[in-house]
This record gives C-alpha cells, structure tokens and sequence, in this order.
C-alpha cells in the first residue's frame, strides 16, 4: 500500500499548512479589531459544534430518551462545569454518570 | 492540562487500534500520528479509509476539518507575533483543540508574564507524546481494542471538551454564540463532509458578535482553566 503514504504525507501537508502559514502571515500584519472581536467566540462555537450533537445524537441517530447516558452525562457535565468550572472534576463527574447510566440501563 | 491528556489517551489508543485493522500497518499507523497530530482529522480518515474512498478525497476532507486550526493560528497569532521564527514552527505544528484551548486561557489571563510562550509550549508537547504513547499502544494491542468505541470511551471527549467551553459561557455573547452553535451543529448533522460543523461555528460567532454588539460587557472578565 503506497497509497497509504501519500495519504499520511497529504494529510500532513495540509494540517500543517491550516496552522503554521496563518501564524506567520497575522502574526505580522494584525487584524482589524472587529475581526479579533469576532475571534474571540471560535473556541465556544466549534465546541459546542462538536459536542452538542454527540449528546443528542450519538452515532448520528437521535437519542432523547431518559436512559441515554449522553443525555445524563452531557447533562451532568455541563451543571458540574457551570457550577464548579475546574476541568478534572467536570471529566471526572461526567464520566461516571455516563457510565453508571450505561451500566445501569445497558449492560 | 492533566484532564485534556486524560481526555485523549483513549482517542489515541482507539486510533491505533482501528487503524491497524483497517489494513494501516502498525509503521503507517505510527507515522499518521507523528507526522499530522490531528486526532478528529486521523479518526476520519480511518473511517474512510475502511469505506474504500479515494486518498484524494481523504486528503481534501481532512482539510475541510482543519479549517478550525487557521481560526486558532489566526486567533493565536496577535500573542505570539514578537516570538522569533524558530518559536513560531513548533507552535504551528503543534496546535490541535487541546494545546489551543489551554493556551488561549493562559495568554488572555491578566498578568503580563513573557513567558507564556513556554507554557504552551510544554502544554503542547506534553500532549504530543502522549498522542503518540497512546497510539503506539492501540496499535501494539490491535484488534483486541476494537470494541474500545462501542463502551463508549469517545464520551471522555465530550466531557472534556464541554468542561472548556460551558465556564467560557459568561457574557451575553459567549452564550448565544454556544447556543446558536450547538443548535445549528444538531440540525445540520447529516450534512456530508463535517459541513454542518463549519456551518456551526460561523452562525455561532455571527450571533455571538451580534449579542456582544446588543449587550456590550463593560469589563471584559476572562476564565482560567
């Protein structure tokens, strides 16, 4: 499988070239301050991008059930966050309700 | 930091795992991991890979989903201008979610320390490595590991990632900017290539800057993770 290094060579390629040209080139000249303001929110809204639907729809199907622990565990994670806003404990809080919901309606 | 390692071992050890049995000899496996660093981007790629889709459209779809890393860098970028050009090679190489998320803390926390640049630095490598431990030891257990997914290890990174974003959720702006986001990320979920990702985060930062625009926030209060 040759092809196979090209694909890891590509993918590096162009990883690398999302993160270090940007760097360099804005680096050197700043942005406007509106667009800074609008930077501001990248981290919050790729996040949650990513996040929300792992919770509601797991392996893409949509799961709203009471038993799901998704729903239990992205719910408990996000009052142990909003609550506590220290990181090991939200993990670690998450986490097991995710579990103990697995184990209980699913094992 | 220790909670994002913790949050990504077992997405490394996963990846390892099903890139071996998906025909990636354990070398090519390893190599992925050392030469791309990009956890979301590599699981894709073995997803495709296993479907039989074409290296071209791997390479293409891994850029669509990378589009994140250049708001970072550029988001990134004011902070570390003054840093020579040596420093600015390992901070683009090494820039994923986690090393971004932590850093970005660290450079809008309020003390002018002129050393923040080492902080990422170590924050950085430390989840190098162990990217690349966690790999070589999914790809070292093999197809033992394969149903490593189906307990459903891939939840550590849910938690971890909302434990960052929900304590940033403190102003107007930042809360519909999560809401907005996170809404518009579950309806267009089915949209193929990560579409509905991107289309996401740029509703979630219009309407973020729109309520910030609405609702200015006198003093600006930042969180420390």
């Amino acid at each position: 499988m040759s092809d196979v290094w090209i694909l890891v060579l590509g993918m590096a390629l162009v990883t690398f070239l999302s993160r270090y040209p940007v760097l360099v080139i804005l680096g050197r000249m700043p942005l406007p301050a509106p667009i800074l303001n609008a930077l501001q929110y990248v981290p919050v809204a790729v996040l949650t991008a990513i996040c929300v639907p792992m919770i509601f729809r797991p392996g893409g199907e949509w799961f709203l059930d009471p038993t799901s622990p998704y729903l239990a565990g992205g719910l408990a994670t996000v009052l142990v966050a909003g609550y506590y806003r220290q990181l090991l404990l939200t993990l670690l809080v998450g986490m097991s309700v995710f579990f103990l919901w697995k184990w209980l309606w699913y094992v | 930091m220790i909670p994002m390692v913790v949050g990504a071992v077992p997405f490394g050890i996963i990846f390892g795992a099903l890139a071996v049995s998906a025909g990636l000899s354990p070398g090519m496996a390893m190599a992925m991991s050392l030469l791309v660093f990009g956890g979301a981007s590599q699981f894709v790629a073995i997803g495709l890979v296993t479907q039989g889709v074409g290296v071209l459209l791997i390479i293409l779809t891994t850029f669509v989903l990378n589009v994140r890393h250049a708001l970072y860098a550029a988001s990134l970028a004011p902070y570390v201008k003054r840093l020579p050009q040596r420093w600015l090679l390992p901070v683009g190489f090494l820039l994923t979610d986690e090393a971004y998320a932590v850093t970005i803390a660290r450079y809008r926390a309020s003390d002018t320390s002129a050393c923040k640049h080492w902080y990422y630095l170590g924050a950085a490598t430390f989840m190098y490595v162990s990217w690349q431990l966690s790999t070589l030891l999914g790809v070292l257990a093999g197809n033992q590991l394969k149903q490593m997914g189906e307990w459903g290890l891939e939840f550590a990174m849910v938690a971890t990632f909302m434990g960052i974003a929900v304590p940033m959720l403190v102003t107007p702006g930042m809360l519909l900017c999560g809401m907005v986001s996170g809404a518009v990320a579950l309806i267009f979920y089915d949209l193929p290539h990560q579409l509905g990702l991107i289309l996401a985060t740029c509703s979630g930062i219009v309407a973020g800057v729109w309520a910030g625009y609405c609702y200015p926030v006198p003093v600006k209060k930042e969180e420390h993770l």
